[in-house]
């Protein structure tokens, strides 16, 4: 029992990014119809928006210390933040301690900005193009920004640490019941999930109770009739756009201290997060958002050593093997609309 | 000839021509010269140009002619691959049964993969294919590794059994052999300051692909490439006629999957070893823009995007930063660090960078890729000419 509950919540973290980033994938394919390869890319570019808040937050200047001399004579020096010279020491340490929770803040605009700017410049011109333009346009699109990410920030992973104050873990063994020290899970991946949880639920809420969500939704299930009441749809699903790109720029800046990022990080999760969107069914947002938590949940049991014995191999491919079942058995996805993408 | 019509021969005696002489073609500039680095006519670079010139012709035949675009293509490349080396360590170093054992395996694996993915179509089809290729890439790499090596990949060691091969003198190491002849043997021609390397690898690989171009040119002109370019137009018309198109796609799907393993295992009888990475779908996405960068849909260009593409890896690539400063070196200083901070990102390493821009700019612009751009720059000068004439006043009434 214990092993379960450990395995679905291990399996919470990385569902929650595969859902993040399936959910801004349908919606983008929903409200606009085009298949975003580039999306992955958007993630990475979030996760690296984290890593450069952190890098400007430690631009440091040096300083003499005053009383000490190094081993030839000159005076001591050391590195100080320009950070603490604005908000003095004890300020600036913790400023920087929270660089990554503070990247949320740098990264929303940061993304948004390059959502309009992907939609305008380039996407828009691909509406009419059939669907094999709008992967290849995306797809090179993604090979850019993956490769001026590596050009600037060089090929290895860059450790971005989260907060001190969520270091360690929690021991949920102790909390329900069990033997404590079964169930033990880092206490970030538990903001990750409760992160993943409020911008899923904000993006339901902003779509469901807002009037410019009405509308969004009226113009995904009929674009021309919400155009021809004089409405100016275009405009608002590029907004939509921008927060599709906004929402993977989250998911990416708060999985960094899960894993350093890198950048081909993206594409390794596109592909996953590709798979979920079929499984969820195209165009469906709360089919984007299960289908990424349970097919979190189902590799993570795929890589219990008990299953590993009986099917050796089976956590590389579990995500591949369910997409192809569902594709085959139900062709529309988990919860897919009638009439998306079949023709 | 050979059943074709005269354009398509004047094709096919083009590619042959190109072919035949591209150590010459490959190889402008004299040894030793400034500009001696973009010669391309080394052995590896050139078999490796004509056997993904096969991968992406293979390719163009599901692609260009049906419309289902596949990004699992590199799966059956990978397959042949490991076919081709089991032969090789099993059975002989003798290339000949290393190909056809890799065409036919990885035929049966895409008549799999086909047949299970073609019950869908569009983007789900890409979806289905990329999962099978990510499939086999992760089982090679972890389940399979007594079967495929994982990490460490395959190579012929010097105590497999290969049945047929006599055993082998001190010393030496098994080499991949076409009868006797060594893949690696090359003949180098010294004419003046050039040298021209002719290398049997090479030229056998050379031979395949213009068979298999052979074939393309065959299969596009034949009524089964007309029913595959219904097809691409409209499935549902042609199911309406009450055609089943299922079995046309799904054998146009295992010709070009064919095509995949006959380019894998030439590789292998080019470079004996295998590794997983090749399975990777950044390798499927290669072909796709090799076949789109040439002109998906056209007889030439997978050919020429192959080519343009595996060229520009190889000689992008090899520019660095001293190489720069020479070439900007007649400049003043400042408008050659500038010119200089500018090209950098783009070479070298950067070579990705610079692939990715070339590829969006063409979907973007050029969507029939070189083959229309060629066209399109042709006619500019056809329509000029046809306007010169009509200035002479000798027009012929349009009657």
């Amino acid at each position: 029992m214990d092993a379960i509950i450990l395995q679905i919540l291990n399996g919470l973290d990385k569902g929650s990014a595969y859902a993040l980033i399936a959910l801004g994938l349908t919606l983008i394919f929903g409200t606009l119809g085009v298949v975003n390869f580039a999306h992955g890319a958007l993630f990475m570019i979030g996760a690296f928006c984290a890593v450069t808040l952190s890098r400007l937050l430690s631009l440091s200047h040096e300083v003499a210390v005053e009383g000490e001399v190094d081993f030839l004579g000159n005076p001591m020096m050391k590195d100080v933040p320009y950070i603490y010279d604005i908000f003095g020491e004890a300020t600036g340490a913790a400023i920087i301690d929270w660089s990554v929770p503070l990247s949320i803040l740098f990264a929303i605009p940061v993304m948004v900005a390059i959502g309009f700017i992907m939609e305008r410049g380039l996407i828009q011109h691909f509406y009419k193009r059939p669907h094999a333009d709008q992967i290849l346009v995306t797809f090179g699109l993604a090979i850019v920004l993956q490769e001026i990410i590596k050009y600037f920030y060089g090929a290895n992973p860059i450790p971005t640490p989260a907060p001190a104050a969520f270091t360690g873990s929690f021991d949920f063994g102790a909390v329900l019941g069990f033997d404590p020290n079964t169930i033990i899970y880092p206490y970030w991946r538990l903001v990750y999930f409760a992160f993943a949880a409020i911008i899923i639920g904000a993006v339901f809420a902003f779509l469901q109770f807002t009037t410019f969500g009405m509308v969004v939704r009226a113009g995904m299930a009929d674009r021309e009739t919400v155009g021809l009441l004089g409405i100016n749809i275009d405009k608002r699903f590029t907004i939509m756009f921008g927060i599709a790109a906004a929402v993977a720029g989250l998911a990416g800046v708060m999985y960094t201290p899960i894993n350093s990022p890198n950048y081909h990080m993206g594409m390794d999760f596109l592909v996953l997060s590709f798979v979920v969107v079929v499984v969820g069914g195209m165009g469906s947002l709360p089919g984007a958002v299960l289908a990424g938590f349970l097919l979190g949940v189902l590799e993570s049991f795929a890589s219990m050593g008990a299953v590993l014995e009986v099917l050796p191999g089976i956590n590389q491919i579990i995500i591949y093997l369910v997409a192809i079942v569902i594709l085959l058995t139900r062709p529309r996805g988990l919860m897919g609309r009638k009439g998306v993408m079949e023709e | 000839m050979f059943g074709l019509n005269s354009k398509d021969t004047k094709l096919l005696l083009v590619v042959i021509a190109l072919t035949m002489l591209a150590p010459f073609i490959l190889n402008p500039f004299p040894e030793g010269s400034a500009m001696a680095q973009f010669n391309g006519g080394y052995p590896d670079l050139m078999q490796r140009l004509v056997i993904f010139g096969i991968f992406a012709i293979g390719f163009n035949i599901l692609f260009g002619l049906t419309g289902y675009l596949s990004f699992g293509h590199a799966a059956f490349l990978g397959v042949g691959s490991y076919a081709a080396i089991w032969m090789m360590k099993l059975l002989t170093m003798n290339v000949i049964p290393a190909i056809m054992i890799s065409v036919l395996v990885a035929g049966l694996f895409s008549l799999l993969v086909g047949w299970i993915s073609l019950r869908r179509s569009g983007i789900y089809f890409s979806i289905l294919t990329l999962a099978f290729a990510q499939m086999s890439y992760s089982l090679a790499y972890s389940v399979l590794t007594p079967i495929t090596g994982g990490e460490t990949g395959l190579q012929p060691k010097i105590n497999d059994p290969r049945i047929l091969d006599g055993a082998l003198a001190a010393g030496e190491t098994p080499r991949a052999n076409l009868f006797g002849l060594e893949m690696g043997s090359s003949y180098e021609m010294t004419f003046g300051n050039w040298v021209f390397t002719f290398n049997a690898g090479y030229y056998i690989a050379a031979v395949v692909m213009i068979l298999a171009f052979y074939l393309s040119i065959r299969i596009f002109r034949s009524p089964f490439g007309m029913m595959l370019r219904a097809v691409k137009s409209n499935q549902q018309r042609l199911n309406y006629t009450g055609l089943n198109a299922k079995p046309y796609t799904l054998a146009a799907f295992v010709i070009s999957g064919m095509y995949a393993g006959l380019a894998g295992g030439l590789l292998v009888a080019m470079d004996t070893q295998v590794g997983a990475e090749r399975m990777f779908w950044t390798a499927s996405g290669e072909v796709v823009l090799m076949t789109i960068l040439g002109g998906a849909g056209t007889l030439i260009g997978p050919v020429l995007g192959a080519g343009f593409i595996k060229y520009m890896e190889n000689i992008v690539s090899k520019i660095n930063k001293t190489v720069l400063e020479q070439w900007f070196a007649f400049m003043p200083d400042g408008i050659e660090d500038f010119i200089i901070t500018i090209v950098y990102p783009f070479v070298g390493k950067g070579w990705h960078l610079t692939l990715g821009l070339l590829f969006m700019l063409v979907v973007i612009f050029l969507p029939g890729g070189l083959v229309q751009g060629g066209q399109k720059v042709f006619g500019l000068f056809r329509r000029k000419k046809a306007s010169d004439e009509k200035t002479d006043g000798k027009t012929t009434p349009a009657e």
